[in-house]
Order: structure tokens, then sequence, then C-alpha cells
């Protein structure tokens, strides 16, 4: 199950931010990834000091928390129909994020989301972001819907 | 409660997702959620879940995608209302 998912994301190579999920249920998620060092953005941001840029500690959250765990609600409602020939969409609404520590190349960071609701479409979850020694690198709030293109609404 | 009274109610559950703060004091049926207060379509379910908490209502997927004016939405909240 935790596999099929990670094939239904719409991401590739450099913009997958997902490596495991290692916890999915209808209340939450956990995952996590780990900092590629010759990740394209590491060579300007900034030149000679690599550091994780704040937009791809919210894409590494939101793709965790809200893509996995929506297509996850989705699949459950209505299954997989078009197996891996079906297109899921997920679109980014909103988030408002606080950032507590920075993240450096190489450095694996788990990410823990509760669901506040899924309804009409829309997953609202309370998202963390943790490094390996458990302190807080990052936690928001994060609103999502996911497309599927070829089905009618 | 009279549709007046109810409308300013609304007001204060919409003032969260709304920036256009001037403008939410002389909303009426006419106004457009997403067009006029340039709310964010799917913050509208925000304000649906509010909504629902606020009035002690149930709001169904049909009447949800009918609210997307001021009037239309005071038009189901009433409606809701009602059947209690």
């Amino acid at each position: 199950m935790y596999k099929e998912i990670l094939n239904h994301l719409p991401y590739k190579s450099s913009f997958r931010f997902v490596d495991n999920i290692t916890e999915l249920n209808e209340d939450g998620v956990r995952g996590d990834y780990t900092l590629r060092a010759d990740s394209f953005f590491y060579e300007d941001h900034f030149v000679g000091n690599p550091v994780t840029p704040g937009v791809i500690i919210t894409e590494i959250m939101a793709q965790i928390g809200l893509v996995v765990l929506g297509i996850f609600l989705i699949s459950k409602e209505s299954g997989f129909s078009g197996g891996a020939n079906e297109a899921m969409f997920p679109l980014f609404t909103s988030t408002e994020i606080s950032f507590h520590k920075m993240v450096l190349p190489g450095q694996k960071v788990t990410v823990i989301s509760k669901k506040q609701y899924f309804r009409f479409g829309k997953l609202k979850c309370y998202v963390e972001m943790f490094d390996s020694t458990n302190e807080l690198i990052a936690n928001g709030m994060f609103s999502g819907i996911v497309k599927r293109v070829g089905i009618k609404k | 409660m009279t549709r007046e009274e109810t409308l300013n109610e609304l007001k204060t559950v919409i003032a969260p997702y709304t920036m256009n703060k001037e403008m939410l004091n002389s909303i009426n049926d006419q106004t457009d959620l997403i067009r006029d207060l340039k709310i964010n379509s799917a913050n509208l379910v925000d304000i649906i879940i509010d909504a629902e908490a606020k009035y002690d209502i149930e709001i169904d997927y049909d009447s949800a995608d009918k609210m997307i004016n001021v009037g239309s939405c005071l038009d189901v909240i009433t409606e809701k209302l009602n059947q209690k």
C-alpha cells in the first residue's frame, strides 16, 4: 500500500521529496526524506554556503504531509480506478509555517502530519518536521486539494 | 433572526479569510466571495465549516456548491436554521 502511494506521486527525481512512508492512516502520516548534497538548489542557495531553502522545506512538508495523505484518503474513498495511468494533481492552496532550525545538505528529516479535516475535497493538516535528534525544524498548517484528471467532479 | 442579523454574523465568519477588510463592511447579497472579497476558493471550505460550528447546522455538498455569493450563503444558512 505504501509503495503504491509512492508510485502515485506525480513528481520526478529532482522534485520528489519523499523517501519513506513509515506510518499512514486516516488521521495522519509520518514519512522521511534525506536531502541530497548534490541537489540543484544548493549550488546557488547560498554560494559557498549551502542551506536548504525554506520553500524546499515547505515542499517536503507538503508532499509528505498533504499529498501522500491526500492520495491515501481519496483512494480509500473511491479506489485507484485507473491504476498507474490515472493522474492525480495535487494543488497546494495555503500554508502558514514557522521555521525553527536550518537544514543542511545530507540531513534526514522526518515529517509528521495530523489531519484537521478532509471535506469537500480539501485536506487541512497540522504538519511538523523534525531532525534526527527529534528537534523541531518547522511547523505549520497546510491545506490543499487533489484533482484527478479524466474523472468528472 | 432577521436577514440583516445573519448578515452581520456572517461578516465575522468571513473576516479571517479576506484581506479586503474595507469591502467586508459594505457587502450585500451580490458580493461574490471569490471575485470581490478575493477569498481563496479552498478557504470557502473553512468558511462553511466555521458557519456550521457557529450555527450548529450541517451543510451538505449540494448546499455548499451554491454558496458563491453573500446572498446564497445567507439563503443556505437560513434554510438550514429553519430545518432545525
